[in-house]
């Protein structure tokens, strides 16, 4: 009984000093470093390309008003931004872009849920879903105008019809690529109706849902540019678009490369400050991400 | 006797009284037609209410069908299935955590889903996170945690069903030889001081004869009850004892022969 009482101590030791080992220790980074190691890479990428744009235009390979300078364009998106044009397009397209991707994030959960849910639907409008994804947002424009006229809501109908079928399409496959493991531990557990979507069904499925997401983000602000560039009226109020195309009508080169710096600029933001944050943090909670 | 030994014994003059659970002529055929494939063929077994069963047979014996019948997940395609404790709780071969959820919260599931308070909740789970040895890791997250220390989570929220029937299929298949060690005699512990009914499928002849009362070895293809061993070997057991090894490799014997048999 004493020896037997002696293995068992041995063994609870074991087990402690086994876990020790075993679990992963957190490596911590100060945040200044943190902050160069995000920052580094993607500043030495704008970088480059301004380096190779100023190299092409020391060459004389386009004449200047078609081929402008980074210092020229810069001059031109401060001159806008000073008038308060830039703040302005930036403002209406991205209320514009919100107002669209909102819209597009109910109907498109909606369709996700409804086809991923009922077999019925899934082939029909599963390929029509493919179909929609594949179909440029801009073809959308001349249909939005002609039923719509010149209004905020032509551009409301481009951004959502370019958008949803990505949400749509992200939570489809999000459900489907629920691990069986996890639908056969809540039937195990008895989990069913809200109970069975609240704690097992949503939140696996909500990285694919994020990503789903993400993809809709740059759908929906791609589509946006395309029916701003087109629909274009005074009552609408000038968005990036419109700005973009401002330059092309007046023979502004530099304005047209600003409007454009522009859309990249704010796109990007976008996805850098929103979307990724909140699927890195998903992700490294499960351990999926660093 | 230790007192876990006398709850034990005490389990045992139970037995005769009440069977957990009774498979009589218990047949599941998957698919249908041309694509029929029998996984058992008319298993009468039964479990008494306290035993440890181990369940053991080579590839394709239908022993993960087994447990899926017993669970309830599944449907017997003929024959009767009797389970008399209540719905069982099943520990799968892989721990199957949820990696949203810490430690705490995925043992917590079970009492979530049965509407247990917050106070009742942490209560318990602290109570089965020490059962595993782990409430120091409690607000960790799966990932964070080795395999070992993964399942002996799944452990814990398997107890935090409640139930009085554990169904476990190749619980520690995956792990290291000192893991499983320490596994057995955590699992050996807890079903000593619970009264809980046990059916434990393996693959491994000598985990079955260290863990189990009894011994059952299904052939395969269809999986039938080829033949079932009493294990009177007295606990606490070790994986390497003359014993547990001289009666493993009885049972190994008749495991090749069943395996040989399908070779010809």
């Amino acid at each position: 009984m004493a020896t037997e009482r002696v293995e068992r101590v041995e063994l609870a030791e074991l087990e402690q000093g086994l876990d020790a080992l075993q679990v992963a220790r957190p490596v911590s980074e100060h945040p200044a470093l943190r902050l160069a190691r995000a920052l580094g890479p993607r500043l030495g990428g704008v970088l480059a390309v301004i380096l190779v744009w100023q190299l092409v235009v020391a060459l004389h390979v386009k004449p200047t008003y078609a081929l402008p300078a980074p210092a020229d364009v810069w001059a031109s998106l401060v001159q806008q931004a000073r008038a308060g044009h830039l703040g302005e397009a930036i403002f209406n397209s991205l209320q514009r872009a919100a107002v669209g991707y909102t819209a597009a994030l109910v109907i498109g959960t909606l369709v996700g849920v409804a086809v991923a849910r009922l077999r019925v639907l899934r082939t029909g409008v599963g390929s029509l879903l493919a179909a929609l994804l594949s179909l440029p947002s801009v073809t959308w424009v001349p249909i939005g105008i002609l039923w719509f006229g010149l209004s905020p809501t032509t551009i409301y109908f481009v951004v959502i019809l370019g958008a949803f079928p990505s949400i749509a399409r992200g939570v489809i496959s999000a459900v489907d690529q629920i691990d069986p493991l996890i639908l056969r531990l809540a039937r195990s557990l008895g989990a069913r109706g809200p109970d069975l979507y609240r704690h097992f069904l949503l939140p696996a499925a909500l990285p694919g849902y994020l990503s789903g997401m993400q993809q809709a983000w740059a759908f929906s602000w791609r589509s946006l540019m395309a029916a701003e560039l087109i629909a274009i009226s005074p009552q609408l109020g000038l968005g990036l678009g419109g700005l973009l195309d401002s330059g092309r009508q007046l023979a502004d080169m530099p304005l047209a490369l600003a409007a454009m710096v522009g859309i990249l600029a704010v796109g990007l933001l976008v996805d850098e400050a929103l979307f990724r944050p909140l699927e890195r943090g998903v992700l490294r909670r499960r351990g999926l991400a660093t | 006797m230790t007192v876990p030994q006398a709850i034990a014994e005490g389990h045992r003059l139970n037995v005769a009284l009440a069977p957990a659970v009774r498979l009589d002529e218990v047949t599941k055929v998957h698919g249908t037609g041309r694509h029929a494939v029998p996984a058992l063929d008319r298993v009468s077994l039964e479990v008494a209410a306290g035993e440890f069963l181990c369940v053991v047979g080579a590839s394709g014996c239908g022993k993960s069908t087994l447990l899926s019948l017993i669970a309830g997940l599944d449907r017997p395609t003929s024959g009767e299935l009797e389970v008399g404790l209540g719905r069982p709780a099943l520990m799968f071969q892989e721990p199957a955590l949820l990696p949203w959820l810490t430690v705490r919260q995925n043992v917590e599931l079970p009492l979530r889903l049965d509407r247990a308070g917050p106070q009742e909740r942490r209560q318990t789970v602290d109570r089965l996170l020490s059962t595993v040895h782990l409430l120091a890791f409690a607000e960790k997250r799966p990932h964070e945690l080795s395999g070992g220390m993964r399942q002996r989570v799944s452990l814990a929220r398997a107890l935090a069903q409640d139930a009085r029937l554990l169904l476990m299929d190749e619980p520690f298949g995956a792990l290291d030889a000192i893991t499983r060690d320490i596994l057995h005699e955590d699992l050996q512990e807890i079903w000593s001081s619970s009264g809980l009914t046990i059916v434990f499928v393996t693959h491994n002849v000598r985990e079955a004869v260290r863990l189990g009362d009894r011994v059952v070895l299904l052939s395969s293809r269809p999986g039938t009850v080829a033949d079932s061993w009493v294990i009177d070997i007295p606990r606490p057991r070790t994986l390497d004892s003359p014993s547990v090894a001289a009666t493993a490799s009885q049972i190994t014997e008749r495991l090749r022969w069943e395996i040989r048999r399908h070779g010809n």
